[in-house]
C-alpha cells in the first residue's frame, strides 16, 4: 500500500467545479481520469491511450467513454448520491460516490469508497496497477536442485561419491566386524541383487 | 480400489496444504491461449458506412444491435476497435464526417459524439435537448460549410440542430412550434444551402418547412391537408419529393414541395398493380427516382416519371433487400439488390435512372443455414480498366456479416454469437479404436522432440526461432481440436442458442464452429423464436453408439402465451431430428430428473393456462412418470404482484383437452409479499446437477457440522418498491433488501434476513447449503456480498462414533419436508468493490474440490474469489486450529488479486452470462462467458493436485531416470571391481 501515497499527492488542489447545474431536467457530473505517466509500461494500455477506458455510472446507468484529454461528462443527473466507476485493462480504479446536492448546486461532494478519502476534485487516478499474470521466475540452478528430480539425482550423488569416503575413515576392526556380521545374518550385498550379480 | 480410495483422501489433504498455502491460482504472460480462447463479435449490423479513401486502410464502420460501433477491415473482416454503449445508449445512426471522423447519434438523439477514425479515440462528445422525444436524424452534407466549418445535421427531441464536425459545437438550433408535428424526414438537395424539414402533422396534414442551412432561419412553411390520412412512412425518391401511402395502404401519394409549393399527386395501388391484394408498406430506401413497396410477401419497385406518374419496373416474390444509394459519378447513383433464392442468392446492382441495365449479376451459394438476407449495403471501387466494380455487405438472417466481392465471398462474420441467449455442453463421440502404428510413431518422436525443446527453454538455452516454436506448438497442439473425447473431459462440444435462432456448437479446444443450425421454420410457425435449451437424451456409457441430442423450446411469435415448438438437434451432426408444433404455450419447464429406456430425459412442460404436459409422448414414459407423480414440485414468481406460488399435479386434465400427457396442477401454498414494501428482484434455485461430495462438514474443533442440502430451497431477494430504480435515486432509510430462504415444497420460509439501507440490483448464486449474493448498500456507499450457509442441527447429534459403527444413526432415515427441518443458519457480508453483471460458482464432477465463485465485473472481466473468503465463520483472530481448517482472518472487504482475474487481461465485452461445466478430471472445470464477446477457459480452483499441469517437464524426469539408471550400472561395476580386489587380497 506505501506505492499509492506518491500516487495521491498528484491529485490536484483545484477548486474546479465539477458538477454544475447546466440544463432544467438535471445536474451535470464532469470529472477527469488520469492515469500517471510511467505507469501503464506494462504493455496492457499504451501510455496517454484512453480509447478503452469507460467511466460508468450507477453500475450501468450511463456508459461514456474519455476525451483525448481524459476528460468525461454525465448529463441530466439527477440530485442525489452516486456511483461512478472506471474501468481500464491494466489498473485498479476505485469507485466514487459523488453527492449532487439540489440545494446548493455546484457544491462538491466526492470520496473515493475503497478508502474513504474525499476529493477536492473529480479527477479519479488509479489507485493501482494490475498485473494478470504471473512472474515467470528465471532459470536458476537452485530451482533445479530443489526440484523432486534434483533431489533424487543429488541423493544419488551423495550415496556414490560420500558413501565410499565414510566407509574408508571407520576403523578398519569395526569394518571387518560389521562385514562378518552382515554374512552371518546373510544379508544380499548389493551386487547379488543386481542383475548378473549371482555370478560371482 | 482400496489404495484409490486411500488415495484420494491423502491427495486432498496434500492439496489443501498446497492451496492453503497460496490461495492465488494464476497464469503465466506465455500461457494465454493454451487452454483459453476468446473471440470478439459485434452482434447484427444496423448500419454501415464504408471508409475507402486512397490513403489508409480500407475499412467499414458498422452500428449494432447489440449497441456496437465498431471498424472493420474490409479485406479481412477483423476488427478494428470497437465500442459497445450503454444499454440506456441506443445508437440512431452514424456516419463519417470529414473523412476522419465517425459521427454517432445516440440515446434518443441526445448524445452525438465523434471518434476518431483509425484508432476509434472519442475526439469531442456533445448534448442535444430538446422539448420532447421525437425521431432522431443523423445528416452529413457534404458540401455544405459555415465558415469552413463541416456541419453535421441532426433532427432529435424535436429540434434542429447544426453542429460542428470540428468540435461538436451547436452552430444553431431550431423549433418548430406546430404543434403535434411529426417529422419524417430531413433533406439536404446537395449543392444548396436549404434544409427541407418534411412531416406530418395531426394524421392528415402534411407539413414542410424550408430552413437556411448557414443560420438556421426559417424561410418557409408550407402545409397541406390530404383527409384521408397517412401511413407515418416516407420514402424520398429526390430531393424534392417524397411518396406516401394513405392510412388505408392502398393509394400511393407523390407529394412534391418544390420551391416551397406542395403538390399531391393520388395513385391507386390497384391502377398500376394489377393483383394487388392487401395493404401495402413502404420498405425504406433513398434511391433517387425508385421506391419500393411491399404487399404481402411481394416486393415491387415502382419508378416515378415526371410529374407524379408511377410506373411498376418490377415484381419480386423472394424475400428481398435494398440498399441505399451510391453515388458513383457526378450524375450516376448505384444501388443493389438481394435476393434469396433457394440454396443460392442473387445479386444485382442497378443504376436508379435506368432498371434495365445490370451493373453487376451475380449468383453466389449460400449456405442454407444463414436464412435470407436482411440487408445489403453496396461500396465501389475502380477497377484498373476504369470500370466500376461493387463489394456488397450482406446481413443474413442468422445475424452473420458476409462481404461480396466479384462473385464470391471475401470473408464472413459469425455475428450471431454475440447474442447468446442459452448454452448446454455436450460429450464428443468416442475415439475409434485402430490409431495406426506410423502415426504413433511420429507422435512420439514429435512429442520427444517438443519435450527437448521444451526442455532448453527451462534450461534458457533456447534461441528466440526456439522460443516461437515452442509458443506455436504449444498453442496449435492437435489434440485440443480433435473431434473426439479425451480421457480428462475437456473436450466437448458447447451448444449455444443464439437469439436469431440459430445453433452453434462450439468446440472447447479452440472455439471453432463444429456445426450450426438455424432453426428449421414450418408452416405452422414463421419466426419462431428461440428461448431455451435442454439436454434431451444424453446416452449412458453402454449406448456409447447413440448421438446425444439437446431439446430447443422456442415460441412462436413476440407474445408470451404465443404456442411453443419443439425441436430435437442432434449434437454431433446438428441435424434436426424432430420438430413439433405444440397447441399450448409454454412458460415454464421443469427438466425431470428420470430418463426411459433410451435414455431421453423426460420434461415437464407448464402452459400459461397452469396445465402440465409430459414429453416425450410416449407410454413408457408416462409409466416412469406416474410412479413419481406425487414427488412432482415446482413453484412460479409472479413478479408483479410479488407472489411466489408452489405447485404440485393434481390428475388429468380436464375439459377440452382430452390428452393422457396433460395434467392439471393444483397451488399447494402462495407467499405473498406486501407489494407496498417489498417486490421480488431475484430468485435463484440450486443448479439441478450439481454434485455434493459430503454433507458432513468437520470443523476445527473436531466437531461435525451436516449441511443442509435440498434441492428444493429457493432464494428470493426483495427490495423496496421504492429502491428498485437506480443509485441515488432513493435515501438509505427508504430503501431495504429482504433475503429469504424457502422450501418450495411447503412454502416454508426457513429464513430471512433484513439488510437496511441496501438496494438492488441483486445478483445471487446458491450452491450446496450456501447462497451468496451481492446487492449495494447504500449507507456505506458500496457493494456488498453476503453469505448464507445452512446447516441440518436433526443429525447433529450423530458425532458419536459408536453410534455410527452400531447403525444407530438416522443418516439413512428419511426425510420429509413436511415435518419442520431443524436448522441454524450462519450469514457474514463483506464489502465487494465492484459492480456485478453476473454471479457464477465452479462445478467439478464429484464436488470435492473447493469451491470458487465467478464473479464478471462492470468492466466485463471474470474474478475467481475462493469461497473461503466468503464463509461466515471468518473472524478476526482466527484460533490456531481455526487456521488450520484454513479460515481466512476477518477483513471488511474482499481482496481483488489481479492473477485471479480468469480472464487475464482480456475483457468479455458486454457480459452478460458465465456457465461452469464440470470436466472429468475432478479438479478441473471449464468455464465458458458470453456476452458480445466469448472467451472459455479451464479452472482449478484447487489446482490440478490430479494431474501434471503442461508446465511439467518430462524431458527432465527422463534424463533424471536415465542419470540414476547410469549410476546404478556404474556403482554396480565398482562394487564389482572392489569385491573382486577383496577376493585376490
Amino acid at each position: 500500500m506505501a506505492s499509492i501515497a506518491p500516487l495521491l499527492l498528484l491529485v490536484l488542489l483545484s477548486t474546479a467545479l465539477t458538477i454544475s447545474s447546466g440544463s432544467v431536467d438535471g445536474f451535470t457530473i464532469n470529472g477527469r481520469v488520469k492515469i500517471p505517466q510511467g505507469m501503464g509500461t506494462k504493455g496492457f494500455v499504451l501510455p496517454g491511450k484512453t480509447s478503452n477506458v469507460k467511466v460508468i455510472l450507477n453500475g450501468g446507468q450511463i456508459v461514456t467513454y474519455l476525451r483525448p484529454d481524459g476528460y468525461f461528462s454525465f448529463q441530466n443527473i439527477s440530485a442525489g448520491t452516486h456511483l461512478i466507476e472506471v474501468t481500464a485493462i491494466g489498473y485498479f480504479f476505485s469507485p466514487v460516490r459523488v453527492d449532487v446536492s439540489a440545494r446548493n448546486p455546484g457544491k462538491v461532494q466526492a470520496a473515493l469508497t475503497e478508502n474513504r478519502r474525499g476529493l477536492s476534485e473529480l479527477v479519479l487516478e488509479p489507485l493501482r496497477e494490475e498485473q494478470y499474470f504471473e512472474i515467470r521466475e528465471p532459470f536458476s540452478i537452485m530451482n533445479i536442485v530443489k526440484s523432486p528430480m534434483g533431489l533424487m539425482v543429488g541423493f544419488m550423488l551423495v550415496v556414490v561419491f560420500l558413501m565410499p569416503k565414510l566407509v574408508e575413515n571407520m576403523d578398519p576392526e569395526e569394518m571387518r566386524r560389521a562385514q562378518e556380521e552382515m554374512r552371518n545374518q546373510g544379508v544380499p550385498s548389493l551386487a547379488s541383487l543386481l542383475p548378473g550379480g549371482g555370478r560371482n | 480400489m482400496a489404495i484409490r480410495s486411500f488415495f484420494v483422501p491423502f491427495l486432498l489433504l496434500v492439496l489443501w496444504f498446497y492451496s492453503s498455502l497460496s490461495p492465488v491460482l494464476s497464469l503465466y504472460e506465455d500461457q494465454v491461449g493454451l487452454m483459453d480462447w476468446h473471440q470478439q463479435y459485434i452482434g447484427k449490423v444496423k448500419q454501415a458506412v464504408f471508409s475507402t479513401q486512397k490513403t489508409g486502410r480500407r475499412r467499414v464502420i458498422v452500428s449494432t444491435e447489440e449497441n456496437v460501433i465498431a471498424s472493420l477491415d474490409l479485406r479481412h473482416g477483423e476488427i478494428f476497435w470497437r465500442h459497445l454503449l450503454g444499454s440506456n445508449d441506443v445508437i440512431d445512426g452514424i456516419d463519417i464526417g470529414l473523412g476522419k471522423y465517425v459521427i454517432t447519434l445516440s440515446s434518443g438523439g441526445s448524445i452525438l459524439r465523434s471518434w476518431n477514425l483509425p484508432d476509434g479515440q472519442m475526439v469531442w462528445e456533445s448534448f442535444l435537448q430538446g422539448p420532447k422525444h421525437s425521431k432522431s436524424l443523423l445528416l452529413l452534407p457534404t458540401n455544405l460549410k459555415i465558415e469552413k466549418d463541416n456541419v453535421i445535421v441532426v433532427f432529435s427531441n424535436d429540434r434542429l440542430h447544426a453542429v460542428s464536425c470540428i468540435d461538436g459545437e451547436v452552430l444553431w438550433k431550431k423549433d418548430f412550434e406546430t404543434e403535434s408535428f411529426e417529422t419524417q424526414q430531413v433533406i439536404q438537395p446537395p449543392g444548396s444551402d436549404l434544409i427541407y424539414v418534411v412531416g406530418f402533422a395531426a394524421s392528415s396534414q402534411f407539413e414542410m418547412y424550408q430552413i437556411n442551412a448557414r443560420n438556421g432561419e426559417l424561410l418557409k412553411h408550407e402545409s397541406a391537408i390530404f383527409s384521408s390520412g397517412f401511413l407515418r412512412e416516407l420514402s424520398l425518391v429526390s430531393s424534392e419529393t417524397v411518396v406516401a401511402l394513405d392510412s388505408t395502404g392502398s393509394i400511393l401519394l407523390t407529394i412534391s414541395f418544390q420551391n416551397g409549393e406542395i403538390s399531391f399527386q393520388q395513385t391507386p395501388i390497384s391502377n398500376i398493380v394489377e393483383d394487388s391484394s392487401g395493404p401495402a408498406v413502404i420498405i425504406p430506401s433513398s434511391v433517387p427516382g425508385i421506391f419500393a413497396i411491399k404487399i404481402n410477401s411481394v416486393t415491387i419497385f415502382i419508378r416515378v416519371i415526371g410529374k407524379g406518374k408511377l410506373e411498376v419496373v418490377e415484381k419480386l416474390n423472394q424475400e428481398t433487400a435494398v440498399s441505399n444509394a451510391l453515388p458513383i459519378s457526378e450524375s450516376q447513383q448505384a444501388f443493389a439488390l438481394v435476393q434469396h433464392a433457394g440454396s443460392e442468392i442473387h445479386l444485382v446492382a442497378k443504376l436508379a435512372h435506368d432498371w434495365d441495365a445490370n451493373l453487376l449479376k451475380e449468383s453466389i451459394k449460400m449456405d442454407q443455414q444463414r436464412g435470407i438476407p436482411h440487408k445489403v449495403f453496396i461500396n465501389n471501387y475502380i477497377r484498373t480498366d476504369r470500370s466500376h466494380g461493387f463489394r456488397l455487405l450482406i446481413v443474413m438472417e442468422d445475424h452473420s456479416l458476409l462481404l461480396l466481392q466479384q462473385g464470391a465471398i471475401v470473408w464472413s462474420r459469425e455475428d450471431g454469437l454475440a447474442s447468446i441467449i442459452d448454452v448446454t455442453a455436450s460429450e464428443l463421440p468416442v475415439e475409434r479404436d485402430g490409431v495406426s502404428v506410423a502415426k504413433v510413431e511420429h507422435n512420439l518422436f514429435e512429442w520427444l522432440k517438443g519435450h527437448m525443446l521444451k526442455l532448453k527453454g527451462t534450461l534458457m538455452l533456447a534461441s528466440p526461432e526456439d522460443v516461437a516454436a515452442i509458443q506455436s506448438m504449444r498453442l496449435k497442439s492437435s489434440e485440443k481440436s480433435k473431434m473426439a473425447r479425451d480421457h480428462n473431459g475437456f473436450r466437448k462440444l458447447l451448444i449455444v442458442l443464439t437469439r436469431a435462432g440459430k445453433l452453434f456448437a462450439l468446440h472447447t479446444g479452440d472455439g471453432h464452429i463444429v456445426w450450426s443450425h438455424l432453426l428449421h421454420k414450418s408452416e405452422a410457425c414463421q419466426s419462431p423464436v428461440g428461448l431455451n435449451l435442454y439436454q434431451w437424451q444424453v446416452p449412458h456409457h453402454h449406448a456409447l453408439d447413440e448421438n446425444p441430442s439437446v431439446l430447443v423450446i422456442s415460441r412462436c411469435g413476440p407474445s408470451s402465451d404465443a404456442p411453443g415448438v419443439l425441436s430435437f438437434v442432434d449434437t454431433y451432426t446438428g441435424k434436426e431430428l424432430n420438430s413439433l408444433s405444440l397447441d399450448h404455450a409454454v412458460v415454464q419447464v421443469i427438466p425431470l430428473p428420470h430418463t426411459d429406456s433410451t435414455e431421453q430425459r423426460l420434461h415437464l412442460l407448464i402452459d400459461s393456462d397452469k396445465h402440465a404436459h409430459l414429453y416425450p409422448k410416449t407410454s413408457e414414459a408416462l409409466g416412469i412418470f406416474k410412479r413419481e407423480f406425487s414427488n412432482i414440485y415446482w413453484y412460479s414468481v409472479e413478479d408483479h404482484n410479488s407472489i411466489i406460488k408452489g405447485h404440485a399435479l393434481k390428475c388429468k386434465c380436464t375439459g377440452e383437452v382430452a390428452d393422457e400427457f396433460c395434467f392439471d396442477a393444483r397451488d399447494l401454498w402462495s407467499v405473498v409479499f406486501p407489494s407496498e414494501s417489498e417486490k421480488i428482484t431475484a430468485t435463484v434455485t440450486r443448479k439441478l446437477n450439481e454434485m455434493v461430495h459430503t454433507q458432513a462438514k468437520v470443523m476445527a474443533d473436531q466437531d461435525v457440522m451436516y449441511k443442509y442440502i435440498s434441492r428444493n430451497l429457493l432464494f428470493v431477494a426483495t427490495v423496496a418498491p421504492k429502491g428498485s430504480g437506480e443509485i441515488g435515486s432513493v435515501t438509505p432509510e427508504e430503501s431495504w433488501l429482504v433475503a429469504y430462504l424457502i422450501d418450495i415444497v411447503t412454502g416454508r420460509i426457513l429464513y430471512r434476513v433484513t439488510h437496511h439501507g441496501a438496494q438492488g440490483p441483486v445478483h445471487a448464486v446458491f450452491s450446496e447449503n450456501w447462497v451468496v449474493y451481492h446487492f449495494f448498500n447504500l449507507r456505506a456507499h458500496r457493494y456488498e456480498m453476503s453469505v448464507i450457509e445452512i446447516y441440518d442441527q436433526s443429525r447433529a447429534d450423530n458425532k458419536d462414533v459408536w453410534k455410527l459403527v452400531l447403525g444407530k444413526h438416522n443418516l439413512t432415515s428419511r426425510i420429509s419436508l413436511f415435518s419442520r427441518p431443524e436448522v441454524i443458519t450462519k450469514s457474514q457480508s463483506y464489502f465487494f468493490t465492484h459492480s456485478v453483471k453476473a454471479i457464477a460458482v465452479t462445478s467439478t464432477a464429484k464436488g470435492i474440490t473447493s469451491k470458487q465463485l465467478l464473479i464478471g465485473t462492470i468492466g466485463d472481466q471474470v474474478l475467481a474469489l475462493d469461497k473461503r473468503f466468503l464463509d461466515p465463520r471468518r473472524s478476526v483472530n482466527p484460533t490456531q486450529a481455526e487456521k488450520e481448517e484454513g479460515i481466512i482472518p476477518l477483513t471488511d472487504s474482499l481482496p481483488i488479486i489481479p492473477q485471479s482475474y480468469v480472464t487475464h487481461a482480456l475483457r468479455v465485452e458486454g457480459l452478460r452470462g458465465i456457465i461452469t461445466v464440470p470436466a472429468k478430471l475432478e479438479s478441473t472445470t471449464l468455464v465458458f462467458a458470453h456476452g458480445v464477446d466469448l472467451f472459455f477457459t479451464q479452472l482449478a480452483p484447487s489446482r490440478t493436485y490430479d494431474s501434471l499441469t503442461e508446465d511439467f517437464s518430462y524431458a527432465l524426469l527422463l534424463i533424471t531416470i536415465v542419470a540414476l539408471v547410469a549410476a546404478i550400472f556404474v556403482t554396480w561395476r565398482l562394487s564389482e571391481r572392489k569385491e573382486l580386489q577383496d577376493k585376490w587380497r
